[in-house]
C-alpha cells in the first residue's frame, strides 16, 4: 500500500472535479442595496442548450456585460416542460431578486400536467424574442402550396401526418392544432406524430416518413438551402427573411401564430421591483449585443413589457387554454 | 487524401492542438463525474464560441465528445458508478474485475479499445462522410422497432442463472420506464410533476449500481471478514490482449452504425455486444464475476457510436444525439450551417475535425493508459473511506443530472430497491436494460402505428426489419435445434448475486 501515493491521485480527482462543478456554475450569495450591484437569480425552465436558456443566458449576458445590474445566478429547473419551474416560481412569491425565461411552451405545459402555477399569477416583465412557425413538407411532396395542404386535410383529416418537434402543449403542437381548427378540421381528428426536436423530425421528413412537419424554422435552413425540403407557408404577421413562402395571411388562411418567449416574476412583488426589472430588460433590448444576440440566433424581436405584454399573456393563455381542453389534454 | 493532410495540418497548429487536449481533459472528467454529461457541458461551454475560432471550438467540442465516452468508463470500473447511460455495461463486469483485482486490466482494455474504436470509426468517416448521402433517413420507425425487438431478444440471454428472478428484474425495469408522461396519459406520476419527465437513467443505473452496493456491503460489513482486494498485475497480459482484440472490433462493428443511425444511439450496441460476448466467449462462466471481453467489447462499441453519430451530423446537419445537436447550436453560431454542402464550403473545417478526432484519441490513450495502475490504487482505500467517497459521487452524479433535489430522494428509494434485489438475489443487468430500451421501443411502436393508423403490416414494411425478424427467426431456429438434439445449451454465468444467497 502506498497511502500517500492514492491521496496525490484522490487529491487531483477532486481538483479536476471541482473543476467541472465550477464550470456548470454553482450558487453563492445574494442581495446587496446598491441595485447596480446586486444579485438576481434567473430560472430556465429546460436544459442548457434549449430556447429557453439560449434566450436567457443571451439576456443575462448583455446585462452583465453593459453593467446594469450585478450578476446573475442562473438555474435550470428542468422538469415536466417548464411546469416545475413554475411552481417553484410560485413558491417564491414576493422574491424580489428572481426573474423566469418562459414562453408558449411553458403556458401549453401548465395546462398540460394540471398544474396551478398559471402564468397569469406570476408577474409579467416582458416579452423578449418570437419565432416564426413553418409549414414545411419534403421536396417531391404533393402539395405545392397552402391550399393543397388545405384541401387535403379537409377531405381527409385523419390521413395527413402531422409532425412536429414538441410534446403536446408544446408550439409545435399548438400551431398545427390552430391551423386545424382554423380551415374547419376538428383538432380531435389532427394525427399529430410527436418528434424529439428538430433533429428527429428533419429525419422523418427527409425519409417522407410523414406528410408535412411543422416548428420553427432555425434548425431546417440547411435542408431548405438545399432544395429538400420545401416551406409551403410561415405563420407570422410578416414574410420570414431569406425564406421563400407566403404568410398564412397572405395564402387566405386566417391565423397568425408565433412561438415566443418572455420573462416572469413571482407574484407579490412590489411595483418598484417590478418597475426595476422591465427597466433592466428595457435597457438590455436596446443594447448593440443584444441585436447581434438576436442575429446570431435567428430570434426576430418583438419586444413588450407593461399592459402591452400583461394582455398578450392573457390572450395567448386563452388561447392555449382552449384548444387543449378541446383536445381533452387539459 | 490532400484534403486530409490539409486537416492535419490545420488540427496540429499548436493552439488547436490544446484546445484538442483541453477538451479530452475536461470530457474525461465530465465522463467521471456521473450526472454531468458531455452534452451538459458543451452546453455549458457554448459561450466559448464568441472568443474563439470555430475550428479550435468544434476540435474542442470533439475532444470533449471523445472524453466523455471514455471518463464513463472509469468511474463504472472503480466505483460501480456509471457516469452516462452507454456506460452502464461496462459496469457489470468492469467492476466485478476491479474487485477481483484486475481494475488495471479493465481500465487498459477500456482505453485501448475505445481508442481502436474511435480510430477505426474516425477512419470510417473519412472513407463515408463524402459518400454516404440520404441513406440513413431512409430507415423509419418500423425499423429501429425492429432492432429493439433484437436488442431485447439478444439480452434475455443475460438474465442470469434463474430465468425467473432475471423476468422479474426486467419488468421492475419496465415498470420504472414507464414513470412519466412522454406518451400524453400520465403514467405513475402521482401527480407530481417532478415525475412527468419519467425518471433519469443515471438516476437509476446509480441508485440500484452503487448506492445499492453501498447499503449491500454496509449491511455485511461487521460479519464478514474483511476482504482484501487483491493489487493484482499492473498490465494487461498477453491473454488479455488474446481475449480483447475480437471484442473491440465486434464492439466497433455494433457502435458505429448505431451512432450513424438518426435513432440509434450508443446504449443499444452496448447491450448486444455484451451479448454477443457472452455467447461467443470461450469463458462463459466468467460472466458475471468479470469477463473482460464484456467490458472490451461494450466500450469499443459505445465510442464507435459517438464516431458514428458525426456522420449524418457532418453529412446532413443532422444531430442524433443531445451532445450532436449542441455541437450544431455551436457550428451555426459562427454561420456555419452542416449539411451536404458543408464538405464543399469549408473543407478546411471538416477534414481539421476529422484529423483531430484521431488526435483526440490519441491523447485520451497516452493520458489515460498510464493512469490505470494508479486508478486502481483508490481501490485501496479502506472499505468505510471508499463507500464514502462512492456515496458523495453517487449523490454528486444524480443531483446534477437534473439539478432538482427530488432526484436524490428517487436515488434513496432506488438504492433500497437495489438493496432488496440483492438480499434476494435478482440480477441488476435486466432492470436496466428494461429501463433504457422499454422507452425506446414504445416510442418507436407508437410512432409505426400512428403514422400507419393503426395498420399493424406497417411493422414488416421496411427492407431493415424484415431482414432483422429474419435473422432472430434463424437464431430461434437454430436454439430450437441445439435443444431438440439435446445438446446442453452454454449456461450462462450464475449471478454473484444468486451465489451470495447460496453462501449466506
Amino acid at each position: 500500500m502506498h497511502p500517500r501515493r492514492t491521496r496525490t491521485a484522490l487529491v487531483a480527482l477532486l481538483a479536476a472535479l471541482s473543476l467541472v462543478a465550477l464550470t456548470s456554475g454553482c450558487g453563492v450569495t445574494r442581495g446587496s442595496d446598491d441595485p447596480d450591484n446586486r444579485r438576481l437569480r434567473l430560472f430556465i425552465p429546460n436544459s442548457p442548450g434549449g430556447g429557453y436558456d439560449l434566450t436567457g443566458r443571451a439576456a443575462a449576458r448583455v446585462m452583465e456585460d453593459d453593467e446594469l445590474t450585478g450578476r446573475f445566478e442562473i438555474r435550470n429547473v428542468v422538469g415536466a416542460s417548464g411546469t416545475v419551474a413554475m411552481q417553484r416560481l410560485l413558491n417564491e412569491e414576493g422574491s424580489d431578486d428572481l426573474m423566469m425565461v418562459m414562453g408558449l411552451g411553458v403556458v401549453g405545459a401548465v395546462y398540460t400536467n394540471h398544474s396551478d402555477a398559471t402564468p397569469l399569477k406570476m408577474t409579467p416583465i416582458a416579452r423578449l424574442v418570437e419565432e416564426q412557425e413553418g409549414i414545411l413538407v419534403p421536396a417531391d411532396s404533393p402539395f405545392r402550396t397552402v391550399n393543397d395542404l388545405v384541401a387535403a386535410w379537409k377531405k381527409d383529416p385523419g390521413g395527413i401526418t402531422v409532425g412536429g418537434g414538441s410534446g403536446n402543449g408544446g408550439p409545435d403542437h399548438l400551431f398545427p392544432m390552430q391551423l386545424a381548427d382554423t380551415i374547419g378540421v376538428a383538432p380531435t381528428d389532427v394525427n399529430y406524430i410527436s418528434y424529439d426536436g428538430g433533429g428527429p423530425l428533419t429525419t422523418a421528413l427527409l425519409g417522407e416518413k410523414i406528410d408535412v412537419g411543422m416548428s420553427g424554422l432555425g434548425e431546417f435552413e440547411a435542408q431548405i438551402d438545399e432544395g429538400k425540403l420545401r416551406v409551403l407557408a410561415v405563420s407570422g404577421d410578416e414574410r420570414l427573411e431569406g425564406i421563400d413562402a407566403p404568410t398564412l395571411t397572405e395564402a387566405g388562411v386566417d391565423l397568425v401564430f408565433t412561438n415566443w418567449r418572455g420573462v416572469l416574476a413571482p407574484p407579490g412583488i412590489s411595483d418598484e421591483q417590478r418597475d426595476y426589472l422591465t427597466g433592466i430588460l428595457t435597457e438590455m433590448h436596446d443594447t448593440e449585443e443584444w441585436r447581434e444576440a438576436l442575429a446570431t440566433n435567428g430570434w426576430s424581436d418583438n419586444f413588450a413589457t407593461g399592459k402591452e405584454f400583461e394582455d398578450f399573456l392573457v390572450e395567448q393563455d386563452a388561447r392555449v387554454a382552449d384548444t387543449l381542453k378541446e383536445l381533452g389534454f387539459a | 487524401m490532400d484534403l486530409l493532410l490539409d486537416g492535419f495540418q490545420t488540427a496540429l497548429t499548436p493552439e488547436n492542438l490544446l484546445f484538442a487536449l483541453i477538451g479530452v481533459l475536461l470530457g474525461t472528467a465530465v465522463g467521471v463525474l456521473p450526472g454531468i454529461g458531455p452534452a451538459m457541458a458543451l452546453a455549458l461551454l457554448l459561450p466559448v464560441t464568441y472568443s474563439v475560432g470555430v475550428d479550435s471550438a468544434i476540435i474542442m467540442f470533439a475532444g470533449i465528445y471523445y472524453g466523455g465516452m471514455y471518463g464513463g468508463s472509469t468511474t463504472s470500473i472503480l466505483l460501480n458508478t456509471p457516469g452516462e447511460s452507454s456506460s452502464v455495461i461496462t459496469a457489470i463486469e468492469g467492476n466485478k474485475m476491479a474487485k477481483s483485482g484486475r481494475a488495471a486490466q479493465a481500465l487498459a482494455t477500456a482505453a485501448i479499445g475505445s481508442f481502436v474504436a474511435g480510430t477505426i470509426g474516425t477512419v470510417l468517416l473519412w472513407i463515408l462522410v463524402p459518400r454516404v448521402a440520404d441513406v440513413v433517413v431512409t430507415l423509419g420507425a418500423p425499423s429501429y422497432f425492429a432492432v429493439m425487438v433484437l436488442a431485447f431478444f439478444a439480452v434475455t440471454m443475460v438474465l442470469g442463472s434463474s430465468k425467473l428472478r432475471g423476468f422479474i428484474s426486467l419488468f421492475l425495469g419496465l415498470a420504472i420506464a414507464l414513470v412519466g408522461t412522454s406518451t400524453g396519459q400520465a403514467r405513475l406520476t402521482f401527480g407530481n410533476a417532478q415525475l412527468a419527465d419519467g425518471i433519469d437513467v443515471v438516476v437509476v443505473a446509480v441508485g440500484i449500481f452503487a448506492i445499492g452496493e453501498a447499503l449491500w456491503v454496509a449491511a455485511h460489513l461487521r460479519r464478514k471478514p474483511l476482504e482484501i482486494i487483491p493489487v493484482g498485475q499492473p498490465w494487461m497480459s498477453r491473454a488479455d490482449w488474446k481475449r480483447s482484440w475480437k471484442p473491440w472490433l465486434r464492439g466497433t462493428a455494433f457502435g458505429f452504425p448505431f451512432g450513424a443511425l438518426p435513432a440509434g444511439g450508443a446504449e443499444v450496441p452496448t447491450f448486444l455486444s455484451y451479448a454477443t460476448e457472452q455467447k461467443l466467449s470461450k469463458h462463459p462462466e466468467e460472466f458475471g464475476k468479470g469477463a473482460i471481453e464484456g467490458v472490451a467489447g461494450p466500450e469499443a462499441a459505445n465510442n464507435a457510436s459517438a464516431a458514428g453519430t458525426l456522420l449524418p451530423l457532418l453529412t446532413l446537419g443532422l444531430p442524433t444525439t443531445a451532445t450532436a445537436s449542441i455541437m450544431l447550436v455551436a457550428v451555426q453560431s459562427y454561420g456555419i450551417q452542416p449539411g451536404p454542402q458543408l464538405l464543399d464550403s469549408e473543407p478546411k473545417l471538416v477534414w481539421g475535425l476529422l484529423a483531430s478526432l484521431v488526435i483526440a484519441n490519441a491523447l485520451l490513450l497516452v493520458i489515460n493508459l498510464p493512469m490505470a495502475p494508479l486508478w486502481a490504487r483508490l481501490l485501496q482505500i479502506p472499505r468505510p473511506q471508499l463507500y464514502a467517497g462512492i456515496l458523495f459521487f453517487a449523490t454528486l452524479g444524480a443531483y446534477t443530472a437534473n439539478f432538482a433535489a427530488f432526484d436524490l430522494l428517487l436515488l434513496v428509494v432506488l438504492g433500497l430497491l437495489g438493496l432488496a434485489m440483492r438480499r434476494f438475489g435478482l440480477p441488476v443487468l435486466p432492470l436496466i436494460v428494461g429501463v433504457i430500451l422499454g422507452p425506446a421501443m414504445e416510442l418507436q411502436l407508437t410512432q409505426a402505428l400512428q403514422i400507419s393508423q393503426g395498420d399493424v403490416s406497417t411493422l414488416w414494411s421496411e427492407p431493415v426489419a424484415v431482414v432483422v425478424y429474419a435473422v432472430m427467426g434463424l437464431m430461434l431456429l437454430a436454439m430450437a435445434v441445439g435443444v431438440v438434439r439435446g445438446k446442453k445449451s452454454p449456461v450462462p454465468a450464475t449471478t454473484e448475486d444468486a451465489e451470495e444467497l447460496v453462501n449466506r
